[in-house]
């Protein structure tokens, strides 16, 4: 592209006088907003025309990288294919222009969405009933930490305060748990980057709420040790929180509520294929077993005994989390997505996520640093480049990866290791794809023991150079106005 | 296999053995048998794309577009067809959160482009890269006020901000362990006497206000901001994102905080979500704000460039130290409202608001000279949204049902005998004079 033309940001793009809007004529009187209550300040946004609006967000999309350019090996992301069709099915013409607050005569269908929707994930998380509103990973966690005080506080059992986390968990897990009013608790991983259940269990007490864990882990190992977790766990009278960033390789294998999980929630923009968007919107759906449902926050969607539905708020449940029923076009997505697939194929997304992974492993794992042995699950961990001599690093070959035309895996977590690099190609990547990855990731090996140089400069094709993050958080200019 | 699953027999095949494994089963020996399911998930069958368009045909076929004169924070603007051409791009839509610069600048410019466009809005120096809607913006400010004040857990919010945001708030508030306290309305607006009788103690934290008000009513907030500060506590507004081109802003009131719902700027209602929640501050609070902020810098060959930046804040990092749990937010929602913006300019939206500024005091003007409803607060100025009282015998079930038999959705119900009533550009002239003459045939 013209960088010199195109690389500007939209304000330098701007001309008095010129307009992008359009707009019906206005046949009213006219009204004015008393003096001292209406704005003063002149706007300062952008005036420009429609097709340089168009030319100019074109352009900067050239310089973003989606799951449509090419592989994302995001560790714990499942950045998978995002098909079509959902964002089709979630831009209907008629629900998408429902308001909230319509009469409920006349938005039957997206309850019926709703509740379709609902009613499918507790049967995949093995759950009693589903809530959609959470809006993203983290708020459900939120929410499903709420849910689980407000559980504790019907029992007046005021004395739980504190929710167990392992070392290896989210950072996420931690953060709502704060945000919910509860201590952390740190729980140990053992080498096998599973959860230390004597450590466990040394912490459970009648102050512990809940034990927060993903399964797979972070390090992508089954905690198989869960059912002795679970009932350790319950003894004490808390409750068990499953953080389904992980769900993936589950589908079609195990489902949280047999593995002794009370509470869950799902990204649906990560197991169930609705698109990241440049970080949201997602949706985190929140499940309960059995007993806990009355505790979920308001709306809830019910179906009633003359097939009908409604959105209903009552007293006893948790209150509201959300302006109404959550990000409900996301929802639509994974509706979209789960019909698509089908029970038959749906069960083989777990299998075939875990075959990408353990095939990647095992090809690399003469190169790359493997601290952790056995069948890794969806994603495992490399803890840098076997050969430690060359003083390349897990960042440098992050970045050199961009040269190849792939986006980096995660890295610098999970905390256990020091150098991380953590992969994940969910299940809808081909062997082709694999193989060329692998191949990137030899090379790159190959260069880090020959010419360190280049993967320490890296990246080289990538639309910019390495930006100075140290400067930006210095000196923080984040408007445009503070870049003149 | 299915079309979204690449694999051949023969690919899982040779894949399997190179993982040394006879059988994709053997990859999962880890799982003790008793948690595996041993039978088909209950649910339908594979549908072919054409089965799938039929089923979400059947679900709209039990759905209805009304005009609509309901608002209460969620309003029907238009959404020109640029937004949906540029945000329906995958490179934007497939992307994730711009953790690598190098391959995310198309993603970290617009984020750059929005918090410039929502400082312009607001007034204040900075914003983040969004929240996930106006109402957990609010609780995540309420969170905010008292993490900025140490030791103060009061946080005071008025009776007239919505009632929807204000729940959320009591919600949050009830498990960070805030003292959430409302300050009562008089005719419509914040009583100033009971709250500057609340402030007298000293230990609020914040004040969260709402312009316009939940009854679309521009309350007058002079020394507010005044009386918060010199009482070390922190001035929130909550306001829908357009309305700010015409109402006096966050900024120009003095507050410290503007978050609000950003649906406004281009998001079709989608039926509650996804929406955008906003927050913007003062450059000093910038390091107590939460969620993601990009920030420009420059590249190793002296090119101006886009980062994510002061990311010490977040959970990533701090853990529980966070100055907020979120994560994923509504990023491709931040780019909804950075297109808008980009069309309407200072003109579009400021004709945007006159239609709909105007459009509501023409409505108000014609139910009220049917004789069956009158303005609840007369003596107050409105924006585009105002509240009616209905006279005896006339519930708003009825006017609601009268309205929805002739497709119109016609406000929401706040009493059996009130009825929240919001205009926008998206209602004629002619809309508005049928609405009336149903209310007259009543």
């Amino acid at each position: 592209m013209n960088r010199d033309l195109y690389g500007k940001l939209i304000f330098e793009l701007s001309h008095q006088g010129r307009r992008g809007f359009s707009l019906p004529r206005n046949e009213f009187p006219a009204y004015e907003i008393p003096a001292g209550l209406r704005r003063e300040t002149p706007l300062g946004l952008p005036q420009v025309d429609e097709p340089t609006v168009v030319r100019h967000y074109t352009n900067s999309s050239n310089n973003n990288f989606g799951v449509d350019t090419g592989f994302y090996p995001l560790g714990s992301c499942t950045m998978k294919y995002n098909p079509k069709i959902n964002d089709e099915m979630a831009a209907d013409p008629v629900m998408s222009r429902l308001h909230p607050l319509q009469p409920q005569s006349t938005t039957q269908g997206a309850l019926k969405a709703y509740y379709t929707l609902q009613q499918m994930l507790s049967e995949i998380g093995g759950m009693a009933e589903f809530t959609l509103n959470p809006f993203a990973g983290a708020h459900g966690e939120l929410t499903g930490l709420m849910t689980i005080h407000a559980y504790h506080d019907s029992r007046e059992d005021w004395a739980r305060t504190k929710v167990i986390v392992p070392d290896s968990a989210h950072g996420t897990n931690p953060a709502s748990a704060a945000v919910c009013g509860y201590e952390i608790v740190e729980v140990k991983s053992m080498a096998d980057g599973t959860v230390d259940v004597a450590d466990l269990k040394s912490k459970l007490g009648p102050d512990i709420a809940a034990m927060m864990m993903t399964n797979p882990n972070t390090v992508g190992m089954f905690e198989k040790n869960i059912p002795e977790i679970a009932k350790a766990v319950h003894d004490c009278g808390a409750l068990m929180y499953y953080d389904g960033a992980n769900l993936n390789p589950m589908l079609g294998v195990a489902r949280p509520g047999d593995m002794g999980f009370d509470v869950m929630h799902i990204n649906l923009h990560k197991t169930f294929s609705t698109p990241h968007g440049g970080g949201g919107p997602g949706s985190g759906p929140v499940g309960v077993r059995a007993g806990l449902e009355q505790f979920l926050p308001n709306p809830r969607v019910v179906k009633n005994a003359d097939g009908t539905y409604s959105a209903i708020c009552d007293d006893s449940a948790l209150g509201r989390i959300s302006s109404w029923i959550g990000n409900f076009a996301v929802d639509l997505r994974a509706l979209s997505y789960i019909l698509s697939l089908g029970a038959e194929n749906l069960k083989m997304v777990g299998p075939l996520s875990t075959l990408n992974a353990n095939y990647i492993m095992h090809a690399l794992r003469d190169l790359y640093l493997l601290p952790i042995e056995g069948p890794c699950k969806h994603e495992f961990v490399f803890d840098g480049l076997a050969d430690k001599s060359t003083g390349v690093t897990t960042l440098n070959v992050a970045k050199r990866l961009l040269d190849f035309g792939f986006h980096a895996p995660t890295i610098y977590f999970p905390l256990l290791f020091h150098e991380s690099l953590m992969i994940e190609p969910t299940e809808t990547e081909s062997r082709e794809t694999l193989d060329a990855f692998i191949a990137a990731m030899r090379q790159i090996a190959k260069e880090a023991a020959e010419t360190p140089d280049l993967v320490k400069d890296a990246p080289h094709n990538t639309p910019i150079s390495h930006p100075d993050d140290t400067e930006a958080a210095l000196h923080p200019v984040v408007t445009w106005a503070e870049l003149n | 296999m299915h079309r979204y699953l690449p694999h051949t027999e023969q690919d899982i095949e040779q894949m399997l053995q190179a993982c040394h494994a006879k059988a994709l089963d053997d990859l999962y020996c880890d799982v003790p048998a008793e948690l595996r399911l041993k039978r088909d998930y209950d649910l339908p069958a594979e549908m072919s794309e054409k089965e799938v368009r039929d089923f979400f045909a059947s679900l709209r076929d039990d759905c209805r577009t009304l005009t609509c004169f309901g608002g209460a924070g969620f309003y029907d603007h238009y959404s020109p067809a640029v937004i949906s051409a540029i945000t329906s791009r995958s490179e934007f839509l497939t992307a994730y959160t711009p953790y690598q610069p190098e391959i995310s600048q198309g993603t970290l410019q617009y984020i750059f482009e929005y918090q410039s466009m929502m400082t312009a809005l607001t007034g204040l120096d900075v914003s983040n890269a969004s929240m996930y809607d106006g109402a957990t913006a609010t609780a995540e400010a309420m969170m905010m006020c008292v993490a900025a004040a140490r030791k103060k857990n009061r946080v005071l919010i008025s009776a007239t901000v919505n009632p929807i945001v204000a729940d959320v708030c009591r919600t949050y508030a009830r498990y960070h362990k805030i003292a959430l306290e409302v300050i009562p309305e008089k005719d419509g607006v914040t009583s100033r006497a009971e709250f500057e009788e609340m402030m007298q103690a000293g230990d609020v934290a914040g004040v969260i206000v709402a312009a316009p008000n939940y009854y679309g009513i521009v309350e007058d907030y002079a020394g507010y901001a005044d009386l918060c500060h010199s009482k070390k506590a922190l001035l929130v507004m909550n306001c829908p994102a357009s309305a700010l081109a015409a109402v006096r802003t966050p900024g120009e009131w003095g507050a410290d905080i503007a978050v609000g719902d950003a649906q406004s700027l281009g998001m079709p209602l989608n039926y509650g979500g996804p929406y955008l929640g906003y927050m913007c501050t003062t450059k000093a609070l910038i390091r107590k704000m939460p969620g993601r902020i990009v920030g420009a810098t420059k590249d190793r060959d002296g090119k101006r460039v886009f980062v994510l930046t002061l990311q010490a804040r977040e959970q990533h990092i701090r853990r529980e130290k966070a100055t907020s749990n979120i994560c994923s937010n509504q990023g491709l929602m931040a780019l909804y409202a950075t297109v808008y913006l980009s069309l309407m300019g200072p003109e579009g939206l400021k004709q945007v608001n006159a239609l709909s500024i105007d459009g509501a005091h023409y409505l108000a003007g014609q139910l009220e000279s049917t004789g069956k409803m009158s303005l609840q607060y007369p003596d107050k100025p409105f924006a585009y949204e105002f509240l009616m009282r209905l006279s005896d015998g006339i519930t708003a079930d009825r006017v609601i049902d009268a309205c929805l038999a002739q497709g119109i959705f016609a406000g929401v119900k706040v009493a059996d005998d009130m009825l929240l009533i919001a205009c926008t550009e998206m209602q004629t002239k002619a809309d508005m004079d049928k609405y009336a003459s149903i209310v007259n045939s009543l």
